[in-house]
């Protein structure tokens, strides 16, 4: 041990520092290799055939990861579409309308939400909602509908606890300026709280897209995995997630190289989407 | 047409509160779902005995202890780097650069997808670093992928420690480490503990990040270099490759029970610290 304060003081505080770099240092070992792995592909293959391309049959030397894009956003949308009304209505029961103990309650059990593993919700997907598109809707019920919902289910909690913040962050006197002129309660939110609290709602919808891309054990049990771009909304897809983790265990060579390209341009949408929903959200601080 | 605003306002609460009482019944059916479906085939034997014929038969005691020792494991390294990391950036410096360019590492990591995270581990920690599929890479993988929640509950806590508290250790001429360790993290344990239960429940609902660093070997790992599974990875082979929908249905139920417990604990220990300081 290090017996002089003042030598122990700096001992430490050197010791934090490099404990502090390495969350740094993972960032670049993570960017380092996947883009080590995943770039000499698109040197060899070119980026417009794997970018653009539609055809992905990687042992005869095809990469195209088109139609996985496409059904990335379709249904990272899709996901969106379901969960942004449900989560921003919740959110704003939440923080306008639900008393203190409803909202000690309800809080919390939307945030174990959360903690339901992915798994879980891909396989209530094949057990539930699979069958129920498949019986009443049509077509094989592995589709972007399937997909869709459980992922919209699956981003309420970033979304509800994200737009809750910004509500609440809303200064009481902006509501009871509008309370003053006679406004509703509604009118007062839809014209005061929300426009108050607009980038902090929109960061959350962001970071639920970003929750959805990414999302990929529940996606490959329900998204039936096909490799086209979907027609309609009962169609199956396969996500850039979807790609990775279907093939990852077997493959080899270039095989794999490709994995790692799909890596690669999941990693850089994320990257872009996860840097907007920053943005708003410090915006509004 | 206009409508009368009185109208729309009543409308629109109701609607909310219907909207509210949705969301939350859908975690209601989901739990209750796994519990009704997995009840009947989670008994004592279930827990405690080895699987046999794929999981077919028998029970899931290596998935239990491969999930309880990938979470311990990766907790003990992610503790220390992460409270430090805090630490470091709530005591030792001021906001500056390299304060921001720390943070955006942090945000970006906690931003990253599990299965990048899979991606990742599997070509550094299994294949350059030829560890295999093993616990080690599976807890090294892991130990990345719960820091940044480490890092900014335990901020979040030390921050909320009474300015007071510090004045009156270095009054006492107290150094900073001292202040640090027998005045500020006392009072914060609570938060950091919060972020350590909240990253055992991601750890052990992880999937995408296991199966490709800690492989899915049925066998209860007996040493780091070992390849195992956890309750998800396992529950995951059940369901997705048909082997038996009852084993499934148990194995959802002990999985989703286990993370409930960790995380209203969580919940729990967060609160009692909340209401401490206020």
């Amino acid at each position: 041990m290090i017996k002089n304060p003042v030598r122990k003081e700096q001992f430490v505080k050197w010791v934090l520092v490099a404990f502090a770099l390495s969350s740094l240092l993972f960032l670049f070992l993570i960017f380092m290799f996947i883009l080590f792995e995943g770039l000499p592909l698109f040197h060899k293959v070119g980026l417009k055939n794997i970018i653009m391309g539609s055809k992905w049959a990687p042992t005869k030397g095809f990469f195209g990861i088109y139609p996985m894009i496409v059904s990335s956003f379709f249904v990272t949308f899709g996901a969106l579409f379901i969960g942004a009304p449900m989560g921003l209505s919740c959110a704003i029961y939440l923080s306008e309308y639900s008393g203190k103990r409803m909202k000690m309650f309800l809080k919390p059990a939307l945030e174990l939400l959360a903690g339901i593993p992915s798994v879980v919700y891909g396989f209530l997907g094949v057990i539930y909602i699979v069958p129920l598109i498949r019986n009443y809707i049509g077509g094989s019920g592995f589709s972007l509908l399937a997909t869709s919902i459980i992922l919209g289910i699956m981003i309420l909690p970033t979304i509800i606890s994200i737009s809750f913040d910004s509500l609440v962050s809303v200064p009481k006197t902006y509501r009871e300026g509008s309370f003053a002129m006679g406004a509703t309660k509604w009118q007062t939110i839809y014209k005061v709280v929300l426009p108050a609290a607009r980038s902090g709602i929109l960061a959350s919808f962001i970071l639920g897209m970003g929750r959805a891309i990414g999302e990929t054990m529940a996606v490959i049990m329900i998204a039936g995995n096909a490799l086209r771009i979907p027609t309609s909304i009962l169609d199956p897809l396969r996500t850039l997630t979807g790609n990775i983790a279907l093939e990852l265990a077997y493959a080899t060579g270039d095989h794999r190289l490709g994995l790692f390209s799909t890596g690669v341009v999941l990693l850089i949408i994320i990257m872009i989407l996860n840097y907007i929903a920053n943005f708003g959200i410090k915006r509004k601080m | 047409m206009r409508i009368n605003p009185r109208f729309t306002n009543k409308f629109v609460q109701i609607g909310l509160n219907f909207q509210a009482f949705f969301t939350v019944s859908i975690l209601v059916i989901i739990v209750a779902i796994i519990c009704f479906k997995g009840l009947p085939y989670v008994n004592f034997e279930f827990i405690f005995a080895y699987p046999e014929d794929m999981g077919r038969l028998g029970g899931i005691f290596p998935s239990i202890a491969g999930t309880i020792l990938l979470a311990l494991l990766s907790i003990l390294f992610a503790t220390p780097l992460g409270v430090g990391t805090a630490i470091f950036l709530t005591e030792y410096t001021k906001e500056s650069l390299f304060t921001k360019i720390i943070r955006f590492g942090v945000e970006s990591l906690a931003g990253i997808p599990s299965i990048l995270y899979g991606l990742f581990g599997f070509i550094f920690f299994v294949i350059k670093l030829r560890m295999g599929w093993s616990l080690l890479a599976g807890v090294l993988t892991i130990t990345i992928m719960i820091l940044p929640t480490i890092i900014r509950t335990s901020e979040e806590a030390i921050k909320a420690v009474p300015r007071n508290l510090r004045m009156v250790s270095y009054s006492l001429s107290a150094t900073k480490w001292e202040t640090v360790t027998k005045v500020v993290l006392p009072s914060a344990i609570p938060g950091i503990l919060t972020g350590i239960m909240l990253s055992v429940g991601r750890a052990v609902g992880e999937t995408a990040a296991v199966i490709f660093t800690m492989g899915s070997s049925l066998r209860l790992p007996t040493s780091l270099m070992d390849s195992g599974r956890t309750m998800a990875v396992h529950f995951y082979i059940l369901a997705r490759e048909g082997i038996s929908m009852e084993k499934a249905y148990g194995t959802s139920l002990v999985l989703v029970v286990s993370i409930l417990l960790i995380n209203v604990l969580a919940y729990y220990i967060m609160n009692k610290a909340i209401s401490k300081y206020s």
